[in-house]
């Protein structure tokens, strides 16, 4: 079993049912900044994916989208929260 | 294999693990707040680990610089949301868990200027407003 094999069977099928687990949170969170946490997550799945897929097919150029994913998280949970707060 | 590559895949798989971890424990806990602690600290580690095993992984200077940089990002700017949401979470009124113990901020925010005060300000704090 390579590293290549287990990056792209083994930890893409751990993500994968993570990602399962967080769109329930998504669809069922009773309040809204519980979707707006598991948005969050979400965005950070999608950098480990990223990550992993790198290393499943050896090339290391995917790594500037995990860069910019890893900035539009901040930027959008943090005016999500911004908008909470106003909001009340 | 090679021992890098057993090394890496130990990290990335570790690193899934916190990932799991991290989306059961959003699934699982039953109010917001113990779900952000569950979230927060673990994703936070997740990521870390990942991008150890890109750098064991490739072993390439601009692959190191940029995972460097992604995890400093994620160090910094993971907890700064959590902190503003959970902020936000409470001035909403989001229900606690039945069974909390203690709320040391209750009643100490007042509800229109959003100031912490030490004592109990007069006016409570508005009717929950969650959706």
């Amino acid at each position: 079993m390579t590293l290549q094999f287990f990056a792209l069977y083994g930890v893409m099928s751990a993500l994968a049912i993570a990602l399962l687990l967080v769109m329930i949170r998504l669809i069922k969170g009773p309040t809204l900044p519980d979707r707006v946490v598991a948005l969050d997550i979400l965005s950070v799945l999608g950098i480990g994916f990223v990550a992993t897929y790198c290393i499943g097919s050896g090339r290391s150029a995917y790594l500037d989208v995990a860069i910019v994913l890893g900035l539009l998280v901040f930027l959008g949970t943090v005016a999500f929260a911004r908008y909470l707060e106003r909001r009340v | 294999m090679k021992l890098e590559e057993i090394i890496s895949a130990i990290l990335l798989g570790a690193g899934a693990l916190l990932m799991l971890v991290a989306a059961i424990g959003l699934l699982r806990f039953p109010d917001l707040f113990l779900r952000m602690s569950a979230t927060t600290k673990a994703a936070t580690l997740g990521m870390m680990l990942f991008m150890l095993a890109l750098i064991v992984a490739f072993q390439d200077s601009g692959v190191t610089t940029r995972a460097i940089a992604i995890a400093i990002f994620t160090f910094l700017t993971l907890p700064v949301p959590a902190h503003l949401l959970g902020r936000a979470a409470y001035f909403m009124g989001v229900p606690l868990w039945k069974g909390t113990q203690v709320d040391e901020l209750r009643g100490k925010y007042d509800p229109y200027t959003h100031h912490l005060e030490s004592e109990p300000v007069k006016s409570e704090l508005p009717e929950s407003k969650a959706d």
